[in-house]
């Protein structure tokens, strides 16, 4: 489903390159972890992989389901079913949180050429999953993630992420500020999502998340490569022994 | 500046002084009003309109920008519009002709202010604010039309009044004392809009006076047609523990300067501005508002949102003046813009005067493009960028207008108002 190729990238504003040769491999139906010291460019995967234009491709390329995704914008790639969820997702005061949900939801059904979800039916599936997350309706009735508490913003995010159905998941340190019993919840939403059609990608700092969400995969990223794969185990080794180690290894 | 040395008067100072010469005989005042207008047409003609030279017009050079002023077309015909929200009070301007028909709710009288004009008591209020207030000398030499309305004193109006000032063409220079007795409670619309295309002229002074306790929602609603020319102004004085709540709103004209000059003159007195300029095209606007906090306790806040786009120019003149004995007053201003496009232009000037020494009082303006995180963020979801961005500018007015909540079917309507431009606009 993610087939990334010898990736380059920096930063436009400044031209740094923050990913050095990035090879990475995600089926269907897979979970991948992905984790790494602070800094080795796991954030910036992810902003580039959603299309975030303050990064420049310079050498490589990205191919979902086949195809390079490096010439669509943001929304496009959304609509085609990627999603990333933020590591710190963006207030946005006079937005209001449900007017938002429903032009998502049917923006990206209007570029797939479906018909837009009437409103009883967007009402409808928005309680659902807001239920399923313990999402309270007053939380909905805010502006966009404003005045949300930490853990308030990730559940936001997940309920989005399981309104919008993706294909592929991208999630940015969704566990970080999250206390146990929200991290709980987060995971369930998101292994309530593992299909054989669907992928995974969990970015993360602490095997923690991983306790919740088993990867079928583990990678790891330092200065921007892949430097080790493995499978879960590989997270609990990197736990027990750190980083040190690995990077040595390789070096 | 010598103020007998006559200047050569440009094609609009023309336009204005003949506009006045041409009516004589015509114009309703009285003896007194009359030699009123005659004074305020004079300075026009010797001093002519202000240039950037002086303070108060820096960033609207009135004299250049104004270049010409359509004649007054007293067969022109304007329709009547909806009201803005469903149920309110409709007071019909048409062309500048008062219509006076209809019901009227109760603890509301109405009075024609040509009368107050013809009997004299207008004359007082005729008086400019300064040597440049020029918006109030065109207004007193060349008015002939406008209402004045009373709410007596503990009436709680359910329903908006809407002063409703419709344009077809040519000119109109209307009045509006307005009077809220003490302890009232009401929502008033005054809406200036053009039905065609054709150029006009329209000065608008609004005289608004609060008593005791009166809580007062006021909004200007400026939609006139992209030729026109709008000096609107509105002066208030607000008693004790009174509260005005002030909305102008510009989404429309192609010359509009809209002066605010109020003060507070009773303990506990509040103020709050809110502003909303959607400006595109080559339109100039500009906002200029005063406020004097002159008795101890008095509280104002001012929020100004501008969103400029193509060749558009907006100003925004804010000047709160503490008087030495108002101890304790809390003021804050803010303003903040949206520059959409390399040749949109926005002038801000923020000041305070203070001269008591127990008072808290801040200003700040911003200028920025549209949050690029935010915009991402959008996108990310699957909002198309033209799209996104067009949330995010609506999305930085609509804050304003949410402060309205209680007034659903107002906040509705002005939503719509917003939306619609930013659809031809964005």
């Amino acid at each position: 489903m993610l087939e990334i190729k010898n990736l380059h990238a920096r930063i436009a504003e400044d031209g740094t390159e923050i990913i050095r040769g990035l090879n990475l491999t995600v089926k269907a139906g897979e979970v991948a972890a992905i984790m790494g010291p602070n800094g080795s460019g796991k954030s910036t995967l992810s902003y580039i992989l959603s299309g975030r234009e303050d990064y420049e491709v310079t050498e490589g390329d990205i191919l979902y389901n086949g195809e390079s995704i490096l010439e669509l914008d943001a929304s496009e790639r959304a609509a085609k079913g990627i999603f990333l969820a933020f590591q710190y997702p963006v207030e946005i005061p006079g937005v209001a949180t449900m007017q938002f949900l429903k032009v998502a939801m049917n923006e990206q059904r209007k570029y797939r050429g479906e018909d837009e979800l009437t409103t009883p039916e967007f009402m409808r599936r928005v309680k659902e999953a807001a239920a399923e997350l313990k999402i309270a309706p007053e939380m909905l009735r805010r502006p966009l993630n404003v005045g949300f508490s930490g853990g308030e913003k990730k559940r936001a995010e997940i309920l989005q992420m399981s309104l919008l159905q993706p294909k592929l998941c991208v999630l940015d340190e969704t566990d970080s500020g999250l206390d146990i019993d929200a991290l709980k919840i987060v995971a369930d939403g998101v292994n309530a999502l593992r299909s054989p059609d669907r992928a995974v990608v969990v970015i993360t700092h602490y095997q923690r998340l991983l306790d919740y969400i088993v990867p079928d995969s583990v990678h790891v990223l330092y200065k921007g490569q892949v430097i080790k794969s493995g499978d879960k185990t590989l997270a609990h080794e990197l736990e027990a022994n750190g980083y040190a180690d690995i990077i040595e290894a390789a070096a | 500046m010598n103020m007998q040395q006559a200047i050569k008067m440009t094609a609009a100072e023309t336009a204005l002084v003949d506009a006045y010469t041409n009516q004589i005989g015509d114009l309703p005042g009285d003896g007194s009003v009359l030699s009123v207008r005659d004074t305020l047409v004079h300075e026009l003609r010797t001093a002519g309109l202000p240039t950037r030279r002086v303070e108060s017009w820096h960033y609207t050079d009135l004299r250049t920008l104004l270049r010409a002023v359509p004649a007054a077309d007293p067969t022109a015909f304007a329709d009547r519009v909806d009201a803005l929200v469903p149920g309110s009070t409709v007071f019909s301007v048409r062309n500048g002709q008062v219509d006076l028909k209809g019901n009227l709710p109760e603890g509301v009288t109405v009075r024609s202010y040509v009368d107050s004009l013809l009997d004299g008591s207008a004359t007082a209020g005729l008086a400019v604010l300064g040597f440049d207030d020029a918006i109030g000398r065109i207004n007193g030499g060349l008015v002939r039309g406008g209402l004045e309305i009373a709410v007596a004193a503990e009436t709680a109006l359910e329903d908006p009044l809407e002063i409703q000032l419709v344009q077809s063409l040519g000119q109109a220079h209307t009045r509006f004392p307005v009077t809220f007795g003490a302890n009232t409670k009401a929502t008033v619309i005054e809406r200036h809009l053009s039905t065609k295309d054709a150029e006009s002229f329209v000065s608008s002074v609004s005289d608004v006076t609060l008593g005791e306790g009166a809580d007062v929602i006021w909004i200007i609603l400026q939609q006139q047609g992209s030729a026109d020319t709008h000096l609107g102004q509105m002066r208030f004085d607000l008693g004790k523990n009174a509260k005005l709540h002030l909305f102008v709103i510009n989404a429309g004209g192609k010359l509009v300067r809209q002066e605010i000059h109020g003060k507070t003159s009773g303990e506990g007195a509040d103020f709050k501005l809110r502003g909303i300029n959607l400006l595109g095209g080559e339109s100039h606007t500009d906002v200029t508002f005063t406020l004097g906090h002159n008795v101890p306790h008095t509280t104002s806040t001012e929020i100004i949102r501008n969103v400029v786009f193509d060749r558009a120019k907006g100003v925004f003149q804010g000047k709160i003046l503490v008087a030495k004995d108002a101890q304790k007053t809390d003021a804050k201003m803010a303003c903040n813009t949206l520059l959409l496009s390399d040749d949109a232009d926005l002038s801000a000037k923020p000041e305070l005067e203070i001269f008591a020494d127990d008072v808290q009082c801040g200003h700040g303006a911003t200028v920025a493009d549209i949050d690029h995180t935010q915009l991402f963020y959008l996108m990310a979801r699957g909002v198309p960028e033209n799209k996104a961005r067009a949330m995010l500018v609506n999305a930085f007015v609509a804050e304003i207008v949410e402060e309205l909540e209680d007034h659903e079917a107002l906040v509705e309507a002005l939503e719509e108002v917003i939306s619609a431009w930013l659809d031809k606009h964005a």
